[in-house]
């Protein structure tokens, strides 16, 4: 906190404009020289990530060199090992079908129920929104242990369908509360317009309302894509052979073979897996910040 | 163009006088509509989190087979256990130090970023977000990578400064420590998103009134930011304190729990009993100890939301 | 296009009386204003026409049919709201054509009644334009080409005017009533600001707290307000309203204001007041009819002193306030002849123009 302070311009040293001026760029030099020093506190792990995937065998296992820097050239082969020898392609293929899915189950369901409880007020619509928000806050490690129980009952255990099944509790909650902000922030005056235009209730939600709250339709399917893509509790507890298995899990557990530690395949598969919601983030930043804080911020 | 007029209005009377019946009356009616577009919602949650959550308690109560009913079997023979003393310890050890740190790196470069010329602070932003956007179990494996004993990228470099190097995942005190240190830099950025958000929804005006009553710099921070920012600290705080103590991914895979199960946390040791182990009803009763932590801060957080939406809205 | 008619309209929310029992005939092509304060029913009673508010009891009839349960869509009536509600994501020719479309009209029509409706309303260039590029007065240009668009039985209009600024609003007013004229559409207009009901309307209907004060032409209301309330609503600045009595001197009466100030009433009014001697009534009189003494005027002007309080030139005229017996008056003066304030100053007022009310009633006598 005396870091927030001694960075911000103190007006009471202000007898002349060139001190003030002085103060306010030696305030804006120390802040840049801490935000470096989080900087490569946040940025670190990943960066050697990407240094470890992109050495060769030999020069991890020399020992020799500053591991944080590449001595014997830049190589590909880490990731040719992993897309050739291991299951790395099918854990994506089956977590993109899981993702999708759940993003488009995520999506029809929260967008939906957020329409009609920001819209059309009925019996128990507000009980039923504090209950969204609640579920929101149960965490997947509470419930895993019975739906374990349930997921096996109805024979979806080691499948990826049952992932199919479970996430969506992870993200509609969620997803449905900040609909239903984006939702109550279209001026009433505009359905009452549809209305009178001739819209139903379908055409008011397909041809106005979604589209007018497009922004937080795109943060909400960022959100449930960045869940599913990032679950690890329930494909750990539910799912073993591989032809099922997710990238989360499959990474941390498949790719290591007994105590061998392959490091450079390792850290190749953990950046591919991480790299389609870096690229969505880079892509669509403002979105992804919109929809991590409206949550606190509406409804 | 009166001619089309004319015949689409005449339809309107017709329907008119058509009296529709009490069924398609109660279908058309909104509540109806709004009913049934929350359905689907619903039966997610009553199906997939209500009934897991009551099965639960049902599943605690019984033995491993799950074959007899024991009562509060499992929650006696789980209170008499050391480990499991340790594990509510660590939780909670892990989850107050995590979120306190968490919360004050992100106020500190929320205030940092926000200094910034406005240009800038989009870049910045950007960067610092990164450690949230990767998937947890994915950085977890980078830093395992990093603390790996023999290769250690953070061994090689207290080598290189002249220190010794540090034991960080097989001694049970410093393992403690790399677990909090690794939930601290994947939560952090969130908070500073949070923070930079409340911190941008403070009025302009309200620090130019400030200055002009003579605040210094800390004044404000003490009379206007941090009251501005209150219920969204807390907010995020009470949000950051259930996700922590529930915590799976780091140390299911740094640490497995280990050494000597000094690292486990709820989740981990429900895992380890309930599907390592096979005895679910063993591994429901532990997960179920969380609640009544996780009720209370659900609570405040409904709370702080609804003063929240007040205060903005 | 048709005629509205509105037979004991009554709503309530939850036990709130909103509308208490409204009746109103609007013929074909008629222009009507309902005006009032804020709260006082007007926009409830709108949006019953329109659809939007559940009728708790009475009638209401659109064109010859009662349509009491229809939907807003089933109505064939157009709306301009107050913020405009354009559809952010459309263009304009999509705002104004999506009604249409709806309804499944054949392309070509849609196109050509768009045309026509730009035409009419000179925004044939912004039809590809999204609503966040257009200004004030554009934005409700568009939200009036909609409702033309549609052709339909009858327009209405929910305080269209309110978020212009002063002198826009006076230009939009002018062009919403050039389209009256063109289209001769039954229209409903609802506004706070009864300047826009006076200029706008060919009937005005006053209401205040969920009733009907009055209906009338602008000249009647103006001239003839039924309640205390209507005289007091119409017109600017208020009528002035003082307590008084009634004296009867000899054959003649007399209405005084204060223990030294009273007027003679004039004959022609002498009958109707007759049985209210040596009754308390409230006694109005417009500014614009308390005016310098000098000049032009004829009638039974009758002089008196009175000291001002404030004077306010407003350029082609000088408003001027001074108390009698307590209550503040204005009066409407030249501005060569006005005086300074705390200055006497000698005023003729007009009785021809007077009015007196029941203070217990509110109806004017």
């Amino acid at each position: 906190m005396s870091v927030a302070t001694a960075s911000v311009p103190t007006s009471r040293a202000m007898p002349t404009g060139a001190s003030l001026r002085r103060n306010r760029r030696w305030a804006l030099w120390a802040s840049y020289f801490f935000l470096i020093l989080f900087a490569i506190f946040f940025l670190a792990p990943p960066y050697y990530m990407v240094v470890t995937a992109l050495k060769t065998d030999g020069e991890m296992a020399k020992l020799a060199t500053n591991p944080w820097f590449i001595y014997d050239g830049v190589t590909l082969d880490q990731f040719r090992i992993l897309l050739y020898n291991t299951d790395f392609l099918i854990f994506f293929k089956n977590t993109i079908i899981v993702t999708v899915c759940v993003v488009a189950i995520t999506m029809v369901v929260s967008v939906l129920a957020a329409f009609a409880l920001g819209r059309m007020r009925f019996w128990g619509s507000s009980i039923l929104a504090t209950g969204i928000f609640l579920t929101y806050l149960v965490p997947d490690t509470l419930l895993f242990i019975p739906m374990f129980q349930i997921v096996k009952s109805i024979g979806l255990l080691n499948s990826y369908w049952g992932m199919v099944l479970v996430y969506p509790t992870l993200t509609v909650p969620f997803c449905t509360w900040i609909m239903i902000g984006y939702f109550q922030s279209i001026p009433k005056e505009l359905d009452e317009a549809a209305l009178i235009d001739g819209a139903g209730h379908m055409q008011m939600l397909l041809k106005i309302f979604i589209p007018v709250a497009l922004p937080g339709i795109i943060a909400a399917m960022i959100f449930a894509f960045t869940v599913s893509w990032a679950a690890f509790v329930y494909p750990m507890a539910f799912l073993y052979s591989s032809d099922q298995q997710v990238l989360t899990v499959g990474t941390v557990t498949s790719l290591i073979r007994g105590d061998v530690y392959k490091w450079g395949m390792l850290m190749a598969g953990a950046l591919l897996a991480a790299a389609p919601p870096l690229v969505i983030y880079a892509f669509l930043m403002d979105y992804y910040i919109a929809g991590l804080t409206a949550g606190a911020t509406k409804g | 163009m009166a001619d089309t007029v004319q015949t689409w209005g005449s339809t309107v009377p017709e329907k008119a006088v058509a009296k529709p019946n009490k069924m398609q009356k109660f279908l058309r009616q909104r509540s109806t509509i709004a009913f049934l577009m929350c359905l689907p919602l619903i039966l997610i949650i009553v199906c997939l989190v209500i009934y897991p959550a009551f099965y639960s308690i049902y599943l605690s109560m019984l033995n491993k087979a799950q074959t007899r009913f024991i009562g509060l079997g499992n929650f006696t023979f789980l209170m008499s256990r050391d480990t499991f003393w340790q594990v509510v310890a660590q939780s909670t050890i892990f989850a107050l130090s995590a979120v306190f740190f968490k919360a004050l790196i992100g106020l500190v470069t929320a205030h940092l970023v926000n200094n910034l010329p406005a240009k800038g602070q989009r870049k910045w932003r950007g960067m610092l977000l990164v450690p949230w956007v990767i998937p947890l179990a994915l950085s977890t494996l980078g830093w395992w990578w990093m603390f790996d004993p023999t290769n250690s990228a953070f061994n090689y470099t207290l080598r290189s400064l002249g220190f010794d190097g540090i034991p960080w995942l097989s001694d049970p005190y410093w393992a403690r420590f790399s677990v909090i240190l690794v939930n601290v830099w994947y939560g952090a950025p969130f908070f500073l998103i949070m923070y930079l958000a409340a911190l941008k929804s403070v009025p302009e005006q309200l620090y130019e009134a400030a200055s002009i009553d003579g605040a210094s710099a800390w004044q404000k921070f003490i009379h206007i930011t941090l009251p501005m920012m209150r219920n969204i600290i807390a907010i995020t705080v009470l949000f950051s304190l259930i996700v922590t103590f529930a915590n799976f991914d780091i140390v299911q895979i740094m640490t497995a729990g280990g050494p000597r199960n000094m690292t486990h946390m709820f989740a981990t040791y429900a895992f380890l009993l309930g599907i390592r182990s096979g005895d679910l009803p063993l591994g429901a009763a532990t997960s179920l100890f969380m609640f009544p932590i996780l009720a209370v801060a659900a609570i405040f957080i409904l709370r702080g939301v609804r003063k929240r939406g007040r205060e903005i809205g | 296009m048709a005629d509205v008619s509105l037979r004991n309209v009554v709503k309530k929310y939850d036990d709130v009386l909103a509308v208490a029992s409204i009746n109103l005939e609007i013929p074909n092509h008629e222009f009507v204003v309902l005006v009032g304060p804020s709260g006082c029913g007007k926009s409830t009673t709108l949006r019953m026409i329109a659809g939007l508010e559940e009728i708790t009891d009475g009638e209401i009839e659109i064109g010859g049919s009662v349509v009491n349960d229809l939907p807003p869509k089933d109505r064939d009536i157009a709306m301009v709201f107050q913020n405009y509600a354009l559809y952010p994501h459309m263009t304009v020719a999509e705002n104004m054509s999506f009604g249409l479309k709806l309804r499944k009209f054949p392309k070509a029509e849609i196109k050509a009644r768009v045309d026509n409706a730009a035409r009419i309303l000179d925004i044939t260039e912004l039809l590809e334009r999204r609503p966040k590029q257009l200004s004030g007065g554009q934005r409700q240009r568009v939200a009036m080409g909609r409702a033309i668009v549609r052709n339909p039985k009858v327009f209405l209009f929910d305080e269209p005017l309110s978020n212009l600024d002063a002198k826009l609003r006076v230009q939009m007013r002018t062009e919403i009533k050039r389209v009256h004229q063109k289209v001769q559409t039954t229209t409903v207009y609802v506004t706070h600001d009864q300047v826009e009901a006076m200029t706008l309307a060919d009937r005005v209907v006053v209401m205040n707290a969920g009733k009907i004060e009055q209906i009338g032409t602008p000249n009647d209301l103006y001239h003839h307000p039924a309640t205390r309330f209507v005289a007091g609503f119409i017109g600017s600045p208020a009528m002035n309203f003082v307590p008084a009595t009634v004296e009867s001197n000899g054959e003649a009466l007399r209405v005084r204001l204060s223990d030294t100030l009273s007027f003679n009433i004039p004959e022609s009014r002498a009958a109707r007041y007759k049985p209210h001697v040596g009754k308390q009534v409230t006694f109005g009189l417009r500014p614009e009819h308390i005016t310098e003494t000098r000049g032009h005027h004829n009638g039974t002007g009758q002089e008196f002193n009175a000291v001002l309080d404030v004077v306010e030139p407003m350029g082609m005229e000088t408003m001027v306030y001074f108390r009698i017996n307590g209550t503040e008056l204005c009066g409407r003066v030249e501005p060569t002849a006005a005086g300074a304030a705390n200055e006497q100053m000698a005023l003729r007022a007009n009785l021809d123009h007077m009015h007196l009310i029941d203070p217990a009633t509110g109806l004017v006598l």
